[in-house]
């Protein structure tokens, strides 16, 4: 039986556990009747033309984990910014870990999404909130259909979160292919402040595909930081779907760091409703071996007055594939509008390849766009000039990878972050050359 | 210290250098001077390692050791230093983290440990002064929006604090202007010693106000075909190169 009929004939299943009065029965109905429809995506579509899922999608997952597992702090102690203070929510195959988790209801909620679906007290939030962001397309709708947890954050007006924020998904590895949908809905409050970090760990080489939906509001004058690593096992493939909606005055940066995994596909919509909003997608990728990253990116400027910065850089090693394919819609009505995209990529072998698809599509007049994209090798210039200062070949070419990479990590606020990032990269390239960028 | 026996070198199929002999002993500064394309430029890159550049003939060898075979870092390590005609920008890396990379990477080759931080510092507050050079420029990323002037001026900072037994200064006077050449030559006149040598390469005889050399070589058509004392510098800044070419024929 193909995923898609297994997923089909499971929701039946899945549905009859459910409460038929539940505000978002509807929703889930109707969202499993479009993917029933579309199914998964082929690289048929424009969008999806350079990401292949069918080395994912041919496997027999399980689509709801037996759960329970209980996992040692030590095992995953790593995964957690452990050194600095954080909220914490944490789920074990898709299941909440009340013990390694941190959450909060006190002057701000951090909690999970089970039970904002179950709870009478937030029905008024699944009504303004729940899917309203949320693309309509096939794999976002499997999502929908499917989605039962994951972390509910809702920052109250003028709260400034004294913490980061870190949602972390384990896998692991109890099924031999476990198939997850975790859901995250987040609400940042009118001139409220937060920081989340947002992981997909899993522990065992066993396949794991995530398809996970995140919707982020952004109330006027809100301030949104969100940091997604993402640096998995090698059988370990993710779909992120993510939507930000901001209201005017607000500013929201999303960083996502790209540094494993078998596929992952990003896929980061920024919608600007209100005038003097600021949008930034960063983004370093360091692939090596196989493996696959798909950035699709869209900025839709409908508002005027705003801004929007892309900057997004890859080194792809091996036979590593990338893919870079960003997107800006400038409306009609959205003049004075500056948006911006950067996407430089240096193929450190020759069987390495990157698509890169910039696209502008601008109605309005009065507006200052641009976008710049190279594919090239390491500078033979540069290297020279910094193997004649006594710096070896392999240690030249990490300095210009981390140099290379810095403009997307100078703006990495929380400073143990970017540290461990600094490392992570560190690792990747294979050679510390011992200083912080 | 450096010994250049009949060296023919270029790029792909274009010879740049058809035989070039030239001797360099400790504690002496040599000038090679030329007009534009005589090799002068990849002269200064063969010595130093530059693979674009492929030797057909002859020897270079340094420290009585052929040093043709190495990479660029090790004859950096060995004590070759090329200060650039065109340094190169590195945007994301500041200068005092090259320059410490390079330093603790140099000891590295050598079986040393890393410098203590402290003394690094003391080392970076010491040369920077001496080179008049301000604190917020070592925090600047490498080369990048430098004026041509601070370009130069942070090559010879680099030389400064890798104390090389050769410095090549390739057209170091270029895009610096009187005050700062000054201080660039004064630079290079206090690491001056009789265990280091100096190979400066120009166009003008100005630089050689303020660095008195040696040795001044005429290098045209790929081969220096002219040698004298400094005296030699001011008669090619009066007639020109012409005389000289004439001569030849």
């Amino acid at each position: 039986m193909s995923l898609k009929s297994k997923l089909v004939s499971s929701y039946l299943a899945f549905d009859d556990h459910l409460d038929d009065n539940s505000p978002i029965h509807d929703i889930r109905k109707k969202a499993i009747d479009t993917f029933e429809e579309k199914g998964f995506p082929t690289k048929k579509e424009e969008d999806w033309k350079y990401t292949s899922l069918n080395a994912i999608i041919n496997k027999d997952y399980s689509i709801a984990s037996k759960g329970d597992k209980k996992i040692k702090y030590e095992k995953v102690r790593e995964y957690f910014l452990h050194d600095i203070d954080s909220y914490k929510v944490v789920f074990i195959d898709g299941v909440f870990s009340s013990f390694l988790s941190e959450t909060s209801h006190d002057g701000l909620d951090v909690c999970l999404l089970s039970s904002v679906l179950s709870k009478e007290k937030y029905k008024a939030i699944i009504e303004a909130y729940y899917n309203k962001i949320a693309s309509k397309d096939s794999i976002t709708s499997l999502n929908t259909a499917f989605a039962k947890e994951g972390a509910y954050i809702n920052i109250p007006n003028n709260k400034e979160v004294d913490k980061p924020i870190e949602i972390i998904n384990f896998s692991t590895g109890n099924e031999t292919a476990l198939m997850m949908q975790p859901r995250n809905l987040i609400i940042v409050g009118e001139n409220a402040h937060v920081q989340i970090i947002e992981r997909h760990q899993s522990l065992s080489n066993n396949a794991v595909f995530t398809n996970s939906v995140t919707e982020i509001f952004a109330e006027k004058r809100a301030y949104l930081d969100f940091y997604k690593i993402q640096n998995d096992k090698e059988n370990a493939s993710l779909i992120d779907n993510t939507f930000i909606h901001q209201e005017q005055d607000t500013n929201c940066n999303v960083h996502t760091f790209s540094l494993g995994g078998k596929i992952t596909r990003n896929n980061l919509n920024f919608s600007q409703n209100g005038e003097h909003s600021d949008s930034t997608l960063k983004g370093v990728t360091i692939l090596k071996d196989k493996q696959h990253v798909d950035h699709n990116t869209l900025v839709n400027h409908i508002s005027p007055n705003c801004e929007s910065h892309q900057d997004y850089k890859g080194l792809y090693a091996d036979s590593s594939t990338g893919v870079f394919n960003g997107r800006v819609i400038v409306e009609k009505q959205a003049q004075k509008i500056n948006a911006f995209q950067q996407n430089n990529n240096i193929l450190i072998d020759d069987n390495a390849t990157v698509n890169a698809k910039p696209q502008l599509e601008i109605f309005a007049d009065d507006v200052k766009c641009s976008h710049g994209c190279t594919i090239g090798q390491f500078d033979e210039d540069a290297l020279f000039y910094i193997r004649s200062r006594g710096i070896g070949l392999k240690e030249a070419q990490a300095l210009l990878m981390y140099a290379f990479a810095n403009t997307v990590l100078e703006t990495v606020k929380i400073p143990e972050l970017k540290r461990r990032i600094n490392n992570l990269i560190a690792e990747k390239i294979g050679v510390n050359i011992g200083f912080d960028i | 210290m450096l010994q250049i026996k009949n060296l023919h070198a270029g790029v792909e199929d274009k010879k740049i250098l058809k035989g070039v002999n030239l001797e360099v002993k400790a504690g002496e500064i040599h000038a090679i001077m030329g007009p534009n394309g005589s090799g002068k430029s990849t002269l200064s890159a063969v010595i130093s390692g530059n693979e674009n550049f492929e030797v057909s003939q002859g020897s270079v060898t340094f420290l009585n050791e052929d040093i043709l075979e190495l990479d660029p870092e090790e004859r950096a390590h060995k004590g070759v230093f090329l200060s650039f005609q065109y340094p190169v920008e590195i945007p994301g890396v500041s200068v005092t983290n090259f320059i410490k990379t390079a330093i603790n990477e140099t000891r590295k080759a050598k079986g040393l440990e890393d410098m203590p931080a402290s003394e690094m510092l003391k080392l970076i507050k010491s040369k920077a002064d001496l080179l008049e050079i301000d604190r917020k420029f070592l925090s600047r990323s490498l080369n990048e929006g430098f004026s041509g002037g601070e370009k130069k001026r942070n090559e010879i900072f680099q030389m400064a604090m890798l104390d090389p037994k050769l410095a090549i200064l390739d057209e170091t006077d270029s895009g610096l202007d009187i005050d700062a050449l000054k201080i660039v030559a004064n630079g290079v006149n206090k690491l001056k010693s009789k265990d280091n040598a100096v190979i400066i390469i120009t166009h003008y005889q100005r630089l050689l106000d303020y660095i008195v050399p040696d040795f001044v070589h005429v290098l045209i058509d790929g081969k220096i075909v002219k040698s004298g004392a400094k005296e030699l510098a001011y008669e090619l800044e009066e007639k020109g190169y012409d005389w000289i070419k004439e001569e030849l024929v």
